[in-house]
Protein backbone atom coordinates (compact mmCIF):
# COMPACT_ATOMS: atom_id res chain seq x y z
CA UNK A 1 0.00 0.00 0.00
CA UNK A 2 2.67 2.15 0.70
CA UNK A 3 4.19 2.36 -2.71
CA UNK A 4 0.75 2.77 -4.07
CA UNK A 5 0.87 6.05 -2.30
CA UNK A 6 4.30 6.81 -3.44
CA UNK A 7 3.27 6.12 -7.13
CA UNK A 8 0.30 8.38 -6.99
CA UNK A 9 2.77 11.42 -5.35
CA UNK A 10 5.66 10.76 -7.59
CA UNK A 11 3.40 10.59 -10.48
CA UNK A 12 1.16 13.53 -9.75
CA UNK A 13 3.31 16.20 -8.30
CA UNK A 14 6.68 14.94 -8.43
CA UNK A 15 7.58 13.98 -11.99
CA UNK A 16 4.27 15.40 -13.07
CA UNK A 17 4.32 13.96 -17.00
CA UNK A 18 3.63 17.55 -18.75
CA UNK A 19 6.13 19.58 -16.53
CA UNK A 20 8.91 17.90 -15.38
CA UNK A 21 9.06 15.14 -18.21
CA UNK A 22 7.53 16.83 -21.02
CA UNK A 23 5.48 14.35 -22.22
CA UNK A 24 1.68 15.66 -23.83
CA UNK A 25 3.10 18.84 -24.56
CA UNK A 26 1.03 18.79 -27.49
CA UNK A 27 -2.52 18.75 -26.22
CA UNK A 28 -1.25 20.72 -23.12
CA UNK A 29 -0.49 23.96 -25.75
CA UNK A 30 -3.11 22.98 -28.01
CA UNK A 31 -5.87 22.25 -26.25
CA UNK A 32 -5.81 24.87 -22.90
CA UNK A 33 -7.27 27.81 -24.38
CA UNK A 34 -10.72 26.94 -21.78
CA UNK A 35 -11.28 25.25 -18.71
CA UNK A 36 -14.02 23.02 -20.17
CA UNK A 37 -11.89 21.83 -23.00
CA UNK A 38 -8.68 21.20 -21.21
CA UNK A 39 -10.89 19.40 -18.55
CA UNK A 40 -12.65 16.92 -21.45
CA UNK A 41 -9.03 16.09 -22.85
CA UNK A 42 -7.96 15.63 -19.36
CA UNK A 43 -10.58 13.01 -18.52
CA UNK A 44 -10.40 11.38 -21.80
CA UNK A 45 -6.56 10.66 -20.59
CA UNK A 46 -7.36 9.56 -17.25
CA UNK A 47 -9.39 7.13 -19.00
CA UNK A 48 -6.98 6.15 -22.04
CA UNK A 49 -3.84 5.88 -20.17
CA UNK A 50 -5.34 3.77 -17.20
CA UNK A 51 -6.74 0.95 -19.54
CA UNK A 52 -3.49 1.26 -21.74
CA UNK A 53 -1.67 0.87 -19.05
CA UNK A 54 -3.33 -2.34 -18.15
CA UNK A 55 -3.40 -4.09 -21.49
CA UNK A 56 0.57 -2.89 -22.46
CA UNK A 57 1.21 -4.49 -19.43
CA UNK A 58 -0.05 -7.77 -20.42
CA UNK A 59 1.16 -7.47 -23.76
CA UNK A 60 4.38 -6.80 -22.70
CA UNK A 61 4.96 -9.82 -20.36
CA UNK A 62 4.19 -11.95 -23.74
CA UNK A 63 6.87 -10.03 -25.76
CA UNK A 64 9.17 -10.53 -22.82
CA UNK A 65 8.23 -14.56 -22.81
CA UNK A 66 9.13 -14.53 -26.01
CA UNK A 67 12.37 -12.28 -26.43
CA UNK A 68 10.83 -9.95 -28.12
CA UNK A 69 11.52 -6.58 -26.30
CA UNK A 70 12.53 -4.97 -29.54
CA UNK A 71 9.44 -4.92 -30.61
CA UNK A 72 7.95 -2.89 -28.24
CA UNK A 73 7.16 0.48 -29.48
CA UNK A 74 5.66 -0.85 -32.70
CA UNK A 75 3.58 -3.21 -30.71
CA UNK A 76 2.59 -0.68 -27.92
CA UNK A 77 1.49 2.19 -30.44
CA UNK A 78 -0.57 0.02 -32.76
CA UNK A 79 -2.30 -1.15 -29.61
CA UNK A 80 -2.89 1.98 -28.16
CA UNK A 81 -3.94 3.49 -31.69
CA UNK A 82 -6.57 0.38 -32.04
CA UNK A 83 -7.44 0.70 -28.01
CA UNK A 84 -8.64 4.38 -28.75
CA UNK A 85 -10.83 3.26 -31.77
CA UNK A 86 -12.25 0.46 -29.62
CA UNK A 87 -12.76 2.68 -26.47
CA UNK A 88 -14.62 5.61 -28.93
CA UNK A 89 -16.79 2.63 -30.56
CA UNK A 90 -17.71 1.66 -26.73
CA UNK A 91 -18.41 4.61 -25.13
CA UNK A 92 -20.30 5.68 -28.09
CA UNK A 93 -22.65 2.56 -27.39
CA UNK A 94 -22.41 2.77 -24.06
CA UNK A 95 -22.63 6.02 -22.47
CA UNK A 96 -23.53 8.82 -25.44
CA UNK A 97 -23.60 11.75 -22.95
CA UNK A 98 -19.72 10.54 -22.12
CA UNK A 99 -19.05 10.36 -25.65
CA UNK A 100 -20.32 13.72 -26.63
CA UNK A 101 -18.15 15.32 -23.65
CA UNK A 102 -15.65 13.56 -24.47
CA UNK A 103 -15.90 14.22 -28.12
CA UNK A 104 -12.80 14.80 -30.78
CA UNK A 105 -10.58 14.62 -27.95
CA UNK A 106 -10.38 10.66 -28.02
CA UNK A 107 -8.83 10.14 -31.30
CA UNK A 108 -6.65 13.12 -30.79
CA UNK A 109 -5.20 11.37 -27.72
CA UNK A 110 -3.66 8.17 -30.41
CA UNK A 111 -1.02 11.43 -31.10
CA UNK A 112 -0.60 12.41 -27.69
CA UNK A 113 3.00 10.72 -26.40
CA UNK A 114 1.94 10.88 -22.71
CA UNK A 115 0.47 7.36 -23.18
CA UNK A 116 2.90 5.71 -25.59
CA UNK A 117 5.23 7.22 -22.73
CA UNK A 118 3.46 5.83 -19.97
CA UNK A 119 2.89 2.78 -21.46
CA UNK A 120 6.75 2.18 -22.06
CA UNK A 121 7.60 4.09 -18.60
CA UNK A 122 5.14 1.36 -16.64
CA UNK A 123 7.79 -1.38 -18.33
CA UNK A 124 11.06 -0.26 -18.08
CA UNK A 125 11.34 2.45 -15.59
CA UNK A 126 9.10 1.41 -12.78
CA UNK A 127 10.87 -0.14 -9.81
CA UNK A 128 8.26 -2.94 -8.84
CA UNK A 129 5.35 -3.76 -11.61
CA UNK A 130 2.39 -5.39 -11.27
CA UNK A 131 -0.56 -5.07 -12.79
CA UNK A 132 -2.51 -2.98 -10.17
CA UNK A 133 0.98 -0.78 -9.97
CA UNK A 134 0.65 -0.27 -13.53
CA UNK A 135 -2.61 0.59 -13.34
CA UNK A 136 -2.40 3.27 -10.87
CA UNK A 137 0.77 4.83 -12.43
CA UNK A 138 -0.99 5.24 -15.35
CA UNK A 139 -4.10 6.55 -14.08
CA UNK A 140 -2.11 9.25 -11.80
CA UNK A 141 -0.17 10.60 -14.86
CA UNK A 142 -2.98 11.25 -16.11
CA UNK A 143 -4.04 13.03 -13.37
CA UNK A 144 -0.87 14.94 -13.03
CA UNK A 145 -1.69 16.13 -16.73
CA UNK A 146 -4.88 17.02 -16.11
CA UNK A 147 -3.93 19.15 -13.26
CA UNK A 148 -1.40 21.00 -15.37
CA UNK A 149 -3.81 21.85 -18.14
CA UNK A 150 -6.20 22.77 -15.85
CA UNK A 151 -3.79 25.48 -14.29
CA UNK A 152 -2.84 26.45 -17.52
CA UNK A 153 -5.80 26.82 -19.06
CA UNK A 154 -6.78 29.01 -15.85
CA UNK A 155 -4.23 31.33 -16.70
CA UNK A 156 -4.86 31.50 -20.46
CA UNK A 157 -8.31 32.48 -19.68
CA UNK A 158 -6.96 35.39 -17.69
CA UNK A 159 -4.53 36.26 -20.21
CA UNK A 160 -7.17 36.79 -23.24
CA UNK A 161 -7.82 40.08 -21.12
CA UNK A 162 -4.32 40.93 -20.87
CA UNK A 163 -2.62 43.88 -23.04
CA UNK A 164 0.56 41.69 -24.49
CA UNK A 165 3.16 42.82 -27.13
CA UNK A 166 2.35 42.11 -30.52
CA UNK A 167 5.38 39.02 -30.88
CA UNK A 168 4.21 37.45 -27.47
CA UNK A 169 0.78 36.78 -28.83
CA UNK A 170 -0.57 32.86 -29.02
CA UNK A 171 2.31 30.16 -28.18
CA UNK A 172 5.20 32.35 -26.60
CA UNK A 173 3.35 33.88 -23.88
CA UNK A 174 1.75 30.55 -22.89
CA UNK A 175 5.30 28.93 -23.24
CA UNK A 176 6.35 31.63 -20.44
CA UNK A 177 3.23 30.88 -18.12
CA UNK A 178 4.04 27.23 -18.39
CA UNK A 179 7.25 28.01 -17.63
CA UNK A 180 6.30 29.52 -14.40
CA UNK A 181 3.77 26.76 -13.63
CA UNK A 182 6.78 24.35 -13.92
CA UNK A 183 8.93 26.93 -11.76
CA UNK A 184 6.54 26.03 -8.77
CA UNK A 185 6.53 22.39 -9.61
CA UNK A 186 9.93 22.35 -9.16
CA UNK A 187 9.82 23.02 -5.76
CA UNK A 188 7.38 19.32 -5.28
CA UNK A 189 11.54 17.93 -6.24
CA UNK A 190 12.18 18.26 -2.75
CA UNK A 191 9.14 15.21 -1.90
CA UNK A 192 10.57 12.92 -3.96
CA UNK A 193 11.98 9.55 -2.14
CA UNK B 1 15.77 22.33 -66.52
CA UNK B 2 14.54 25.48 -66.29
CA UNK B 3 15.43 27.52 -63.60
CA UNK B 4 12.01 28.43 -62.40
CA UNK B 5 11.26 24.09 -62.12
CA UNK B 6 14.86 23.71 -60.42
CA UNK B 7 13.65 26.68 -57.88
CA UNK B 8 10.37 24.78 -57.32
CA UNK B 9 11.81 21.70 -57.03
CA UNK B 10 13.99 22.86 -54.23
CA UNK B 11 11.72 24.84 -52.20
CA UNK B 12 10.78 22.33 -49.89
CA UNK B 13 13.97 22.62 -48.64
CA UNK B 14 14.65 26.29 -47.64
CA UNK B 15 10.57 26.81 -46.38
CA UNK B 16 11.28 23.82 -44.01
CA UNK B 17 14.40 25.65 -42.25
CA UNK B 18 12.65 28.78 -42.17
CA UNK B 19 9.47 29.70 -43.38
CA UNK B 20 7.66 26.03 -41.95
CA UNK B 21 10.14 25.83 -39.21
CA UNK B 22 8.52 22.93 -37.29
CA UNK B 23 9.98 23.95 -34.10
CA UNK B 24 9.11 28.22 -34.05
CA UNK B 25 6.72 28.14 -36.56
CA UNK B 26 4.12 24.35 -36.68
CA UNK B 27 4.69 24.24 -33.01
CA UNK B 28 4.97 20.68 -33.76
CA UNK B 29 7.23 17.93 -31.73
CA UNK B 30 7.51 20.25 -29.02
CA UNK B 31 7.66 17.29 -26.22
CA UNK B 32 11.14 15.78 -27.27
CA UNK B 33 12.11 20.01 -28.13
CA UNK B 34 11.90 20.65 -24.57
CA UNK B 35 12.88 17.12 -23.05
CA UNK B 36 16.25 16.59 -24.86
CA UNK B 37 17.43 20.06 -24.96
CA UNK B 38 19.48 20.55 -21.43
CA UNK B 39 22.94 20.01 -23.95
CA UNK B 40 23.53 21.14 -27.40
CA UNK B 41 24.91 17.30 -28.56
CA UNK B 42 21.63 15.79 -27.66
CA UNK B 43 19.58 18.23 -29.07
CA UNK B 44 21.66 17.79 -32.32
CA UNK B 45 21.76 14.27 -32.13
CA UNK B 46 17.92 14.32 -31.82
CA UNK B 47 17.53 16.09 -34.53
CA UNK B 48 19.51 13.98 -36.81
CA UNK B 49 17.48 10.95 -35.29
CA UNK B 50 14.53 12.34 -36.60
CA UNK B 51 15.69 13.69 -39.72
CA UNK B 52 16.64 9.87 -40.61
CA UNK B 53 12.89 8.81 -40.00
CA UNK B 54 11.45 11.84 -41.48
CA UNK B 55 13.10 11.64 -44.83
CA UNK B 56 12.81 7.73 -44.44
CA UNK B 57 8.79 7.71 -43.79
CA UNK B 58 8.37 11.01 -46.29
CA UNK B 59 9.95 8.71 -49.20
CA UNK B 60 8.07 4.96 -48.30
CA UNK B 61 4.77 7.17 -47.89
CA UNK B 62 5.21 9.18 -50.74
CA UNK B 63 5.62 5.84 -52.78
CA UNK B 64 3.24 4.26 -51.35
CA UNK B 65 0.19 7.12 -51.49
CA UNK B 66 -1.23 5.22 -54.07
CA UNK B 67 -1.93 1.83 -52.40
CA UNK B 68 -2.81 3.11 -49.01
CA UNK B 69 -6.49 3.32 -49.00
CA UNK B 70 -7.45 6.00 -47.65
CA UNK B 71 -9.40 5.06 -43.88
CA UNK B 72 -6.45 2.99 -42.69
CA UNK B 73 -4.15 5.63 -43.38
CA UNK B 74 -3.45 6.97 -40.50
CA UNK B 75 -2.43 3.13 -38.96
CA UNK B 76 -0.73 2.90 -41.99
CA UNK B 77 1.60 5.98 -41.63
CA UNK B 78 2.20 5.42 -38.04
CA UNK B 79 3.27 1.92 -38.41
CA UNK B 80 6.02 2.86 -41.38
CA UNK B 81 7.43 5.52 -39.07
CA UNK B 82 7.31 2.92 -36.09
CA UNK B 83 9.55 1.03 -38.07
CA UNK B 84 11.93 3.52 -38.95
CA UNK B 85 12.28 4.85 -35.52
CA UNK B 86 12.52 0.99 -34.30
CA UNK B 87 15.30 0.99 -36.53
CA UNK B 88 16.83 4.01 -35.33
CA UNK B 89 16.70 2.80 -31.70
CA UNK B 90 18.73 -0.58 -32.50
CA UNK B 91 21.36 0.87 -34.07
CA UNK B 92 21.95 3.76 -31.56
CA UNK B 93 22.03 1.52 -28.32
CA UNK B 94 24.48 -0.37 -30.63
CA UNK B 95 26.75 1.82 -31.60
CA UNK B 96 26.56 4.92 -29.35
CA UNK B 97 24.86 3.58 -25.67
CA UNK B 98 25.67 6.59 -24.16
CA UNK B 99 23.90 8.61 -26.34
CA UNK B 100 21.47 5.89 -25.84
CA UNK B 101 21.00 6.48 -22.36
CA UNK B 102 21.24 10.05 -22.73
CA UNK B 103 18.15 10.51 -25.12
CA UNK B 104 16.36 7.41 -23.16
CA UNK B 105 12.78 7.56 -23.50
CA UNK B 106 12.36 10.03 -26.22
CA UNK B 107 14.18 7.30 -28.68
CA UNK B 108 11.39 5.48 -28.67
CA UNK B 109 8.64 8.30 -28.97
CA UNK B 110 10.02 9.88 -31.87
CA UNK B 111 7.44 7.39 -33.15
CA UNK B 112 4.46 9.82 -31.91
CA UNK B 113 6.43 12.79 -32.65
CA UNK B 114 3.40 14.81 -34.65
CA UNK B 115 6.07 16.14 -37.16
CA UNK B 116 6.11 13.07 -38.60
CA UNK B 117 2.82 11.87 -38.99
CA UNK B 118 1.72 15.49 -39.81
CA UNK B 119 4.28 15.87 -43.00
CA UNK B 120 3.08 12.22 -43.94
CA UNK B 121 -0.30 13.57 -44.14
CA UNK B 122 -0.15 16.82 -45.40
CA UNK B 123 2.71 16.40 -47.64
CA UNK B 124 3.79 12.81 -48.64
CA UNK B 125 0.62 11.42 -49.18
CA UNK B 126 -0.07 14.37 -51.88
CA UNK B 127 3.55 14.76 -53.52
CA UNK B 128 5.68 12.00 -55.86
CA UNK B 129 9.11 10.98 -53.71
CA UNK B 130 11.61 13.30 -54.64
CA UNK B 131 9.63 16.58 -53.43
CA UNK B 132 8.66 14.04 -50.39
CA UNK B 133 12.15 13.77 -49.77
CA UNK B 134 13.42 17.51 -50.11
CA UNK B 135 10.44 18.38 -47.80
CA UNK B 136 11.75 15.77 -45.30
CA UNK B 137 15.12 17.25 -45.35
CA UNK B 138 13.96 20.69 -45.38
CA UNK B 139 11.91 19.90 -41.96
CA UNK B 140 14.54 17.69 -40.46
CA UNK B 141 17.36 20.28 -40.96
CA UNK B 142 14.94 23.24 -39.66
CA UNK B 143 14.38 20.94 -36.54
CA UNK B 144 17.73 20.02 -35.78
CA UNK B 145 18.65 23.54 -36.37
CA UNK B 146 16.20 24.41 -33.37
CA UNK B 147 16.99 21.79 -31.10
CA UNK B 148 20.91 22.74 -31.25
CA UNK B 149 20.20 26.49 -30.76
CA UNK B 150 18.20 25.60 -28.00
CA UNK B 151 20.41 22.94 -26.30
CA UNK B 152 23.14 25.57 -26.99
CA UNK B 153 21.32 28.01 -25.11
CA UNK B 154 20.56 26.09 -22.00
CA UNK B 155 23.42 24.26 -21.47
CA UNK B 156 25.64 27.57 -21.73
CA UNK B 157 23.57 29.66 -19.57
CA UNK B 158 23.11 26.68 -17.37
CA UNK B 159 26.00 24.94 -16.78
CA UNK B 160 28.45 27.32 -18.27
CA UNK B 161 29.77 24.77 -21.14
CA UNK B 162 29.27 24.61 -24.79
CA UNK B 163 28.59 21.28 -26.55
CA UNK B 164 29.86 19.76 -23.37
CA UNK B 165 33.12 21.46 -23.17
CA UNK B 166 33.43 23.35 -19.53
CA UNK B 167 34.31 27.42 -19.89
CA UNK B 168 36.05 27.86 -16.68
CA UNK B 169 36.02 31.45 -15.99
CA UNK B 170 32.36 31.49 -16.62
CA UNK B 171 31.57 28.62 -13.87
CA UNK B 172 34.13 30.72 -11.54
CA UNK B 173 32.24 33.83 -12.11
CA UNK B 174 29.07 32.15 -11.06
CA UNK B 175 26.74 32.71 -14.30
CA UNK B 176 25.60 29.19 -14.70
CA UNK B 177 21.88 29.28 -13.46
CA UNK B 178 20.78 25.66 -12.86
CA UNK B 179 17.40 26.71 -14.00
CA UNK B 180 18.06 26.93 -17.39
CA UNK B 181 18.17 22.84 -17.13
CA UNK B 182 15.43 22.38 -15.39
CA UNK B 183 12.47 22.16 -17.06
CA UNK B 184 11.01 26.06 -16.35
CA UNK B 185 13.94 27.02 -17.87
CA UNK B 186 12.96 24.74 -21.25
CA UNK B 187 9.51 26.24 -21.67
CA UNK B 188 11.50 29.78 -21.09
CA UNK B 189 13.84 29.39 -23.64
CA UNK B 190 11.45 28.07 -25.66
CA UNK B 191 8.96 30.89 -25.40
CA UNK B 192 11.68 33.89 -25.40
CA UNK B 193 13.12 31.87 -28.70
CA UNK B 194 9.89 31.88 -30.33
CA UNK B 195 9.27 35.65 -29.70
CA UNK B 196 12.55 36.58 -31.72
CA UNK B 197 12.30 33.93 -34.29
CA UNK B 198 8.82 35.08 -35.34
CA UNK B 199 9.59 38.67 -35.01
CA UNK B 200 12.68 38.16 -37.16
CA UNK B 201 10.62 35.91 -40.01
CA UNK B 202 8.07 39.40 -40.38
CA UNK B 203 10.72 41.69 -40.30
CA UNK B 204 12.22 39.87 -43.11
CA UNK B 205 8.97 39.26 -44.72
CA UNK B 206 7.68 42.66 -44.49
CA UNK B 207 11.27 43.75 -46.20
CA UNK B 208 11.21 41.38 -49.30
CA UNK B 209 7.12 42.41 -49.74
CA UNK B 210 8.43 45.94 -49.71
CA UNK B 211 11.00 45.09 -52.09
CA UNK B 212 8.74 43.33 -54.29
CA UNK B 213 6.11 46.12 -54.21
CA UNK B 214 8.79 49.01 -55.02
CA UNK B 215 9.95 46.61 -57.92
CA UNK B 216 6.48 46.03 -58.99
CA UNK B 217 6.14 49.87 -59.06
CA UNK B 218 9.30 50.21 -61.39
CA UNK B 219 7.82 48.28 -64.12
Amino acid sequence: MPYVLLLVINAVFVNNFVLSRFLGICPFLGVSKKTETALGMGIAVIFVMGVASVITYAIDLALVAGGMEYLRTIVFILVIAALIQLVEIFVKRFSPSLYSALGVYLPLITTNCAVLGVAIMNVTELAEVNVLYAFVNGVASGVGFTIAILILAGIREKLELADIPDSFKGFPITLLSASIIALSFAAFSGLSF
Amino acid sequence: MKKADLKKTFEPLTTGVFKNNATFRLVLGTCPTLAVTTSAVNGLSMGLATLFVLVCSNALVSMLRNFIPRKVRIPAYILVIATFSTLVEMIMRKFLPDLYESLGLFLSLVVVNCILLARAESFASLNPVIPSVLDGIGIGLGFTFSLTLLGFIRELMGAGSIFGYELGFLVEAGLPMTVFILPAGGFMVYGFMMVIFNAVVKTVENKLAARKAAAGGDE
